[in-house]
C-alpha cells in the first residue's frame, strides 16, 4: 500500500509541475484581462475540488446517520430515484426547454448518475467508523481547498474588476460553505469523541439543506440589487479549457493524495486513542 | 399524536411556570435587549430615508444577538439541574421535548422583540411606507427560523466545551439565508419599494425544511453517546 | 505588467496554504508515531 502511495505521489508531483507549466507558459494570454487571468487555472479547479469533497462529506454523513436504521432504505430509494429521474428527464422536450443556456441534457444526466453511483460506491467501501473518518477527512481537505478559492478569488478580482469582494452568487455560496464547514470542524474539535460523529453528521446534513436556500436567497437579492458578476459565463477558448482540465486533473490527484494521508492519519489517531492505557 | 401534544404542552407549561416564578432570566434579558437597542441607536444614527433602508438589518441583528443570549441562558439552567439526563431516560418522545423547548423559546424571544420594536421605532422614527401588517408574518416566520435551529444547535452545543460560543458559531452560518430574508423583507416593507412576497416564501420554506430536519434528527442527537 | 504581482501572489498563496496543511499533518504523524512507541514500551 505504501508503495502505491509513493508512486502516486510522484505521478501527482509531475502532473502538478506540468499543469503549472501549461498554466503559466502554454495557455494563451487573455485579451481583456491579461496574464492575471491565469489565476483562473488555480482558482476554478480548487473550487470544483472543494465542492466535490464537501459532497463526499455529505454522503458520508447521511450514511453514518442512517446506518442500520430503517431510514437507510428510504434514503437508498431516494438516491436511486434521483439517478433515474436525472438520467431521463433532461431529454424530455418540456424539461429540455427549461434548462439554462449552456447546460446540456447529457451533462445533467451524467451528474445525476454520478451522484447515485458515488453514493452506493461509498456505501460499499466504507461503513461505521470508517465513514466518520471519511467525513472528517473530506471536510478538512475541503476547507483547505475552499480557503484557496476564497483567497485567490479576491486576488484575481482586485486588478481585473477593481473590487476585492462582491456578494455575487458564486463568491457568497463559497463563503457560506466555508463558514458551515469551519463550524463543522470546530464542533468536531470541541466535542467529546464519543458523540462527535453523530453531532457532526447532523450538522453536515443541516449544512447541505441550507445550500439550496442560500442559493435562492442570493438569487432574489441579486434580482433586486444587480451587481457586477465576477468571472462571467460564456464560452471558453478550447485551448484554455484544455489547460483548465489539466490543472483540474492535477489538483484532483493532489486532493486524493492529501485525503489518503489524512485518512491514514485519522486511523492512526484512533488507534492511539483506543489503545489500552497502563 | 395526542400523546405527543400533551407531553409537549406539559413540558411547555412547566418551562413557562419556571420562568415566570424566577423571572430572573426574563428581567435580565429584557434589560439586555434594551441596552442592545440603545447601543445600536447610538452607533448608527441615520436620517429618515437611510434608516428605512438599514433598520431591517439593525433590528434583526439585535434580535439575533438577544435570541442567542436567551438560548444560552435557558439551556444552562437545564444543565444545572440535570434535566437533560432525566429527559433522555424518560420514555417521552424526544420530539415532544424539542417542540416544547422550541415553542418556549419562541414565546420568550417574541416577548423580547415586542419590547425592543417600539424602542427601535422611537429611536429611529420609523414609519412603514409599505404594508405594515406584513411585518407580522415576517416577525413570526423569522423568529421561528432562528429559534428552531437555535434549539437544535443548543442541544448539540450542550455536549461541547465552550458551549456558549458554540451555539452562535453553529447557528450563524446556517441562519444566513433566513437572516437575509428577514432583513430584506423588513427593508422592503419599510421603504415600500419592491415585493416582500418572495422573501416571505423563502422564510416559510426555510422554516418548513429545518423544522422537519430538527424533528427528524433530534432524537438521534439527544441519545448520541 | 503591474498586475503580474497578483498572479504570483495567488499562486504562492495556493502553495503556501497547501504547505501549511501538509506540514501540520506531518507533525501530527510524528507525534502519533511517538505516542505509539511509548504505548508499545509501556505495555512491555
Amino acid at each position: 500500500m505504501k508503495r502505491a502511495f509513493h508512486i502516486f505521489a510522484v505521478v501527482t508531483a509531475v502532473l502538478l509541475a506540468y499543469a503549472l507549466y501549461q498554466a503559466l507558459v502554454v495557455a494563451p494570454t487573455e485579451q481583456t484581462m491579461g496574464d492575471v487571468q491565469r489565476i483562473f487555472y488555480y482558482h476554478v479547479p480548487s473550487a470544483w475540488t472543494a465542492f466535490l469533497l464537501f459532497f463526499f462529506n455529505f454522503i458520508a454523513s447521511i450514511q453514518y446517520l442512517t446506518e442500520g436504521k430503517p431510514a437507510r432504505r428510504a434514503v437508498n430509494w431516494i438516491v436511486i430515484a434521483i439517478g433515474i429521474v436525472g438520467a431521463i428527464a433532461p431529454f424530455i422536450p418540456q424539461v429540455k426547454q427549461q434548462l439554462p443556456v449552456g447546460m446540456y441534457p447529457s451533462s445533467v444526466a451524467t451528474t445525476a448518475l454520478a451522484i447515485a453511483g458515488l453514493y452506493f460506491l461509498i456505501g460499499k467501501l466504507f461503513s461505521g467508523q470508517a465513514l466518520d473518518a471519511l467525513a472528517v477527512t473530506t471536510a478538512e481537505v475541503g476547507v483547505v481547498f475552499c480557503t484557496i478559492v476564497l483567497v485567490t478569488g479576491p486576488i484575481w478580482a482586485r486588478p481585473v474588476w477593481g473590487i476585492w469582494w462582491t456578494w455575487d452568487m458564486r463568491l457568497t455560496l463559497t463563503l457560506v460553505l466555508w463558514l458551515i464547514y469551519v463550524s463543522y470542524l470546530v464542533l468536531r474539535r470541541f466535542s467529546d469523541s464519543g458523540q462527535t460523529p453523530v453531532l457532526a453528521a447532523a450538522l453536515a446534513v443541516f449544512g447541505a439543506l441550507d445550500v439550496p436556500l442560500v442559493y435562492f436567497s442570493i438569487w432574489f437579492f441579486r434580482t433586486q440589487h444587480p451587481q457586477p458578476v465576477i468571472g462571467g459565463g460564456g464560452s471558453i477558448d478550447p485551448r484554455m479549457l484544455h489547460v483548465l482540465l489539466i490543472n483540474w486533473l492535477a489538483f484532483s490527484c493532489l486532493a486524493f493524495l492529501i485525503c489518503w494521508s489524512r485518512y491514514r492519519l485519522e486511523h492512526l489517531r484512533r488507534e492511539v486513542e483506543e489503545a489500552p492505557l497502563c | 399524536m395526542n400523546l405527543l401534544w400533551s407531553i409537549t404542552l406539559a413540558t411547555l407549561t412547566k418551562d413557562i411556570r419556571l420562568e415566570w416564578r424566577s423571572k430572573d432570566a426574563l428581567n435580565s434579558m429584557l434589560f439586555f435587549s434594551l441596552l442592545v437597542v440603545v447601543i445600536f441607536s447610538f452607533s448608527f444614527d441615520p436620517n429618515a430615508e437611510e434608516s428605512r433602508q438599514i433598520a431591517g438589518g439593525l433590528i434583526w441583528v439585535a434580535f439575533l444577538f438577544a435570541a442567542v443570549v436567551a438560548l444560552n441562558q435557558t439551556w444552562a439552567r437545564e444543565l444545572r439541574n440535570q434535566v437533560l439526563d432525566a429527559y433522555r431516560v424518560s420514555p417521552a418522545p424526544a420530539n415532544a421535548l424539542f417542540m416544547a423547548k422550541a415553542l418556549g423559546y419562541f414565546l420568550f424571544v417574541i416577548i423580547l422583540e415586542a419590547v425592543m420594536t417600539p424602542l427601535f421605532i422611537a429611536f429611529y422614527n420609523l414609519r412603514a411606507l409599505g404594508s405594515a401588517w406584513l411585518l407580522i408574518p415576517v416577525a413570526i416566520l423569522g423568529t421561528w427560523a432562528l429559534v428552531v435551529n437555535g434549539t437544535f444547535f443548543a442541544a448539540i452545543s450542550l455536549r461541547t466545551r465552550s458551549r456558549e460560543i458554540m451555539l452562535p458559531l453553529l447557528l450563524f452560518p446556517i441562519a444566513l439565508p433566513a437572516v437575509q430574508g428577514m432583513v430584506e423583507a423588513t427593508r422592503i416593507i419599510l421603504s415600500g419599494d419592491g415585493a416582500a412576497r418572495p422573501w416571505i416564501v423563502l422564510l416559510l420554506t426555510y422554516d418548513v425544511v429545518f423544522t422537519t430536519a430538527s424533528l427528524a434528527l433530534f432524537e438521534t442527537i439527544l441519545h448520541a453517546e | 505588467m503591474n498586475s503580474l504581482k497578483y498572479l504570483y501572489a495567488a499562486y504562492i498563496a495556493t502553495w503556501l496554504i497547501h504547505a501549511v496543511y501538509l506540514g501540520s499533518m506531518v507533525r501530527s504523524y510524528a507525534r502519533l508515531r511517538q505516542q505509539m512507541k511509548e504505548l508499545g514500551k509501556g505495555e512491555k
